[in-house]
């Protein structure tokens, strides 16, 4: 289910227009697709590319991990996906369709009925995701009855069978109580909940665990993967903790400087990863499995929006780098298991 | 002797509601033990490392050691001198240059509108180790030289650096006194894995060169067994488990300290089916009695429930669990 999707689409000219029986194709796979996408951020002091010519697409019940350091444009992705970018920034260029129905161009009403009916959205904290001044089961029942038109009982009944789900005890109870009265954890599957009430298709969780406790994460983790599973929600789990892309995706992107670097199924991408920077990114996390007396260290540090290098934006940091990496822009190819934008791999070929 | 020794120390933080509340509402007043009967020693040229989740008191544990905090109970002693005796009296600045702290937030423990020269240099004045500016200025590049800047980075200010940078200049300001031993709340936590990988090296290459001590907090399992010799665990103010580091890795006792171990999603194990973990921590304001843990314990009994263990030594590790002292786990 995780290694096939991406690979047909290989063969696409690289200017972004498709045979349409490929299209056709990739309808019955991908629910999301990310073809292209350029999210620009306009400045006094000129534009900057946050999102270079992303492409990726998630299959129906797959979680695909996005990794990559601060800044390498993992939220912007997320936010872009469910049309929440802040202003200035915008789209600029390329699409996302939602089971081929493009998404990324419509107006706000439109875009607002899909935000929550067809794609859920959990954020990092918990505190500030859930307004609190409202009890919880009121957000729930709001938002079951924007989206699905229950009756006020109905949408209370639904909401109770939600907060069930997610773990919450005494979950009839506890429906009338305010966001503060709940701990971290607790918030965190209230929010689940609420991404989850309207059934929708894709969820993009950003960082949905950075702000808990290891203990509290490991539920939440096998909480949202549980539901996912039962569900065949397709998952876009933004992290920056590889630990937890290893025990809950199938496919992982790892992201630098606005860029995908590399693509492909997790266990491929943690053993074999192709990118320099992916091989650097693994050396530098200390295992719990393995005693070394130095990690292995990335120098220097991801460069800043108005400074990207030109060709291989990974280029002054990455040891092996030659002169075509300091000129052409590599883009993503097949490399063993995995797809990685990476030189070294081309001149081997 | 060890260079720190803490004897039972005790935190308790008033968190009543206002004196009018208190009358009007006829509410007690209430306590919260943050750190309570904490006992442990750190060898010279080692690191202790404290872990636990948040809210169980190693922040608080930190700042007791370096004086921010005066101990409720208990006794903090520093190279056989007590140490809160010595910050009340003559014995403070002595002291204080041979303990240094690194806070867990480079983004707010730098003051903004200071130069990275003047940041480094402030506890040499404060000190009074330099005073004559081009001496000042040259140890300030030694400084920065030795945690991997360069002299020129001293007529910047501390938002032209990255995050990774930034966590360096609290470093080298930390290194200011020439310290013997250094409390380091969460170094890393605020930043990204490659970068927190080049701080951890950093301060296993100044410790080896410098002999430097640590008592190092962190909530991540993976790097306190990258940099600690020791490793206390806590739960609810209390250390449960205190170990060489080889040992309580191989073979943790405590169940917290197996649930805790349990809990770190690894990047090795993919796919690997997790044990789920029970509960959460409880409010500090109404611990449980007994022992802390016992509602979320699978080997609790009705002794964990009525009688809180004490922490003793038990085929060389120090424990406080009557499930394994009584040989049922």
């Amino acid at each position: 289910m995780s290694a096939a999707p991406g690979r047909p689409k290989q063969a696409r000219s690289p200017t972004g227009d498709r045979p349409k029986a490929e299209k056709g194709a990739s309808m019955t796979t991908a629910l999301l697709e990310v073809r292209r996408l350029r999210v620009e951020i306009p400045t006094r002091r000129g534009t900057l590319l946050a999102l270079d010519d992303i492409s990726f697409d998630i299959a129906a019940g797959e979680i695909l991990g996005v990794v990559g350091e601060s800044g390498a444009g993992k939220s912007l992705t997320g936010s872009a996906i469910i049309g929440l970018l802040d202003p200035p920034g915008r789209i600029a260029g390329g699409e996302i369709l939602l089971q081929g129905e493009r998404i990324d161009h419509l107006p706000y009403e439109q875009m607002r009925r899909i935000r929550g009916r067809r794609i859920g959205a959990i954020f990092q904290d918990p505190l500030t995701s859930l307004n609190p001044l409202y009890t919880v089961g009121r957000q729930l029942i709001e938002t079951i009855q924007a989206h699905l038109g229950f009756s006020h009982a109905q949408a209370r009944q639904r909401a109770i069978e939600l907060l069930e789900q997610t773990g919450i005890p005494a979950a009839a109870q506890r429906i009338d109580q305010y966001p503060h009265q709940f701990s971290g954890g607790m918030r965190q599957r209230v929010v689940i909940a609420l991404a989850l009430a309207a059934e929708p298709q894709l969820i993009v969780a950003d960082e949905p665990t950075t702000a808990l406790d290891v203990s509290i994460q490991a539920q939440i983790i096998s909480l949202l993967k549980s539901i996912c599973r039962q569900r065949g929600a397709a998952v876009m789990l933004v992290t920056h903790d590889m630990g937890v892309i290893a025990e809950t995706c199938d496919r992982v992107a790892v992201m630098y400087a606005g860029r995908v670097v590399e693509i492909g199924p997790v266990a491929e991408v943690i053993h074999h990863p192709a990118h320099p920077y992916t091989r650097g990114l693994m050396g530098a996390i200390p295992a719990m499995d393995e005693d070394r007396e130095r990690l292995s260290q990335i120098e220097g540090s991801m460069p800043r929006l108005n400074a990207v290098p030109a060709g291989c934006a990974y280029n002054p940091r990455c040891e092996h780098a030659f002169a075509r990496c300091r000129e052409q822009r590599p883009e993503l190819a097949p490399v063993a298991g995995t797809q990685a934008a990476c030189w070294l791999h081309e001149e081997r070929a | 002797m060890s260079l720190v020794e803490v004897k039972d120390l005790s935190k308790t933080f008033e968190v009543s509601a206002p004196w009018l509340n208190r009358i009007i509402e006829n509410k007690p007043r209430q306590f919260v033990h943050a750190v309570d009967g904490v006992s442990f020693a750190i060898e010279r040229g080692k690191t202790l490392a404290l872990v636990g989740e948040s809210g169980c008191g190693k922040s608080t544990v930190a700042r007791l050691l370096v004086g921010l905090y005066e101990p409720t109970q208990g006794t903090v002693s520093f190279d056989g001198q007590d140490a809160a005796q010595a910050f009340a009296g003559q014995g403070e600045l002595p002291l204080r240059r041979r303990m240094q702290m690194i806070f867990q937030d480079p983004y707010a423990s730098l003051n903004p509108r200071w130069k990275v020269a003047d940041i480094v240099a402030e506890p040499l004045r404060e000190h009074g180790l330099l005073n004559e500016a081009g001496a000042v200025r040259e140890r300030v590049g030694e400084l920065l030289t030795s945690v991997g800047l360069t002299p020129t980075d001293a007529d910047k200010f501390p938002h032209q650096f990255s995050g990774g940078q930034r966590q360096r200049i609290s470093i080298a300001r930390a290194l200011a006194t020439a310290p013997e031993f250094l409390v380091c709340d969460e170094p890393t936590s605020a930043l990204d894995v490659s970068v927190q990988a080049q701080v951890l090296n950093l301060m296993k290459d100044l410790q080896r060169q410098q002999g430097l001590s640590y008592l190092f907090i962190s909530h991540n399992l993976a790097v306190v067994r990258h940099v600690a010799d020791q490793v206390g665990v806590m739960y609810l103010g209390r250390l449960v488990e205190w170990a060489e580091k080889a040992q309580i890795f191989a073979t943790p006792r405590h169940p917290y300290t197996r649930m805790l171990l349990d809990a770190i999603p690894d990047i090795h194990m993919t796919g690997r089916a997790r044990t789920p973990v029970q509960g959460e921590v409880p409010n500090p304001l109404s611990p449980p009695g007994g022992c802390s843990f016992h509602p979320r314990c699978p080997h609790a009994n009705e002794r964990c429930k009525q009688e809180r263990p004490a922490m003793q030594d038990f085929q060389g590790i120090r424990i406080a669990c009557h499930a394994v002292i009584e040989g049922r786990l």
